[in-house]
């Protein structure tokens, strides 16, 4: 019994992680979600009257679809690099959970976790910097 | 039609979606794709990276809720996301090559598949009080709450809760969903997790699993701002204001009538993805 308590995560070091990930998550949702608002505000007040078609695919001009391109088109203001920047920052949420959880599990000095956790990251990592 | 009545209309359907997806449990993601696509036209890779999106942020604001309440296992979670993002950066390569009529059709089948899978009763009889040898060398076990104090569980058969992980991962990156579903029925079923234990950890997994796409979605030009901004905010709205409400009025009968919406709208959605394949 004893030595199987030992090989067990103390419940409370468990809990304050899981209320570190619960703030984490919740600040990143309404965070992502201001800045989509914003951004909508000002795409809606300069182009609100035009119409769009969304029936053929053409995919999305080149700086709306990239980390670089995306954070300029923010930094001049522009209505929809707004939008994509608060859309880049949620899907950073999730990701910036786990980043997290690595730092917890390193914490504890749990190598096995440590390591699936990098490779989660790691493929997380891929997605958002593949080009 | 122009942009702003387009984004009014679009905000308001996202936050009925949202609503009634967090009342039911069945997710919002589920409405938006057949709601864009067969309301209001929208080509279906747009449909799938705009629900993506919104996926993304109603399992990010549930799961915050979750997480805290204690029911989520953090550590089964992280190692089935092994076999969830891996799945999911597979499923968005699938999608970028499938002909959209074929995703059409997946989609519908995989959506009344859902349907079934979250219409059956939860039995909580025959749970395992051990671990096996796997999930024990995987720190795995944990606890609970319950009106009398944390109640511990063991955890069974961890390959094959990730095998049908994975399947899981490709899903959601082939479709843009959260596959919820899918998630709960590998460690409900398979894992024999205690049913809320499922539940809690799926939506802790769901923000991962689809985040693992949504940078080869955002990368190929399927995710628009214009279009994804009223159905984030929509369904976010909605989801919230229906976690609210979660214990005041009557789930069952509105999982009953929400199943039938989903298996009325995957019907639709096989039958045009079917039509455009013959007629093209």
């Amino acid at each position: 019994m004893d030595n199987k308590m030992n090989t067990a995560v103390p419940a409370s070091v468990n809990h304050r992680m899981e209320v570190i990930i619960g703030a984490l998550l919740r600040a990143g949702v309404v965070f992502s979600g201001s800045v989509v608002f914003l951004g909508g505000l000002v795409y809606l007040s300069r182009h609100g009257f035009e119409t769009v078609d969304y029936r053929v695919f053409q995919g999305e001009p080149e700086g709306l679809c990239h980390v670089g391109g995306i954070v300029k088109n923010a930094l001049a203001m522009h209505g929809r690099g707004l939008i994509q920047l608060g859309l880049l920052f949620l899907i950073a949420t999730p990701l910036s959970r786990v980043a997290l959880s690595l730092f917890a599990f390193a914490y504890q000095r749990d190598k096995l976790y440590v390591a699936v956790t990098l490779f989660v990251l790691g493929v997380l990592v891929y997605s958002l910097l593949y080009r | 039609m122009n942009v702003l009545i387009l984004t009014i209309l679009i905000g308001l359907g996202s936050s009925v979606a949202g609503y009634l997806g967090s009342l039911t449990g069945l997710g919002g993601g589920f409405i938006i794709i057949p709601m864009l696509t067969l309301a209001f036209g929208v080509d279906i890779r747009y449909a799938i990276g705009t629900s993506l999106i919104a996926v993304i942020a109603t399992s990010s604001g549930a799961a915050a809720a979750y997480v805290r309440e204690g029911f989520s296992n953090i550590r089964i979670g992280m190692f089935l996301e092994i076999a969830t993002t891996a799945g999911a950066v597979v499923g968005a390569f699938l999608a970028l090559r499938l002909p959209t009529h074929a995703i059409a059709v997946i989609f519908g089948l995989v959506l009344m598949n859902s349907a079934y899978l979250s219409s059956r009763p939860q039995d909580e009889s025959g749970r395992p009080q051990a671990s096996d040898r796997f999930a024990v060398l995987l720190k795995m076990n944990g606890t609970y709450p319950t009106p009398h104090g944390p109640k511990s569980y063991g955890v069974r058969s961890v390959p094959a809760g990730f095998g049908l992980m994975a399947i899981a991962g490709v899903l959601s990156g082939l479709l843009g969903i959260g596959s919820g579903a899918v998630k709960v029925l590998a460690m409900d079923q398979a894992m024999r997790l205690p049913f809320k234990v499922s539940t809690a950890t799926s939506n802790f997994m769901i923000g991962v699993t689809a985040a693992a796409s949504a940078g080869i979605y955002l990368n190929k030009g399927y995710i628009d701002p214009v279009l994804t901004m009223p159905v984030v905010l929509g369904v976010l709205i909605g989801s919230m204001l229906g976690a609210r409400h979660l214990f005041g009025v009557e789930t069952r009968k509105l999982r009953t009538i929400f199943g039938a919406v989903i298996v009325v709208l995957a019907a639709q959605m096989i039958y045009s993805g079917l039509k455009g394949w013959i007629i093209k």
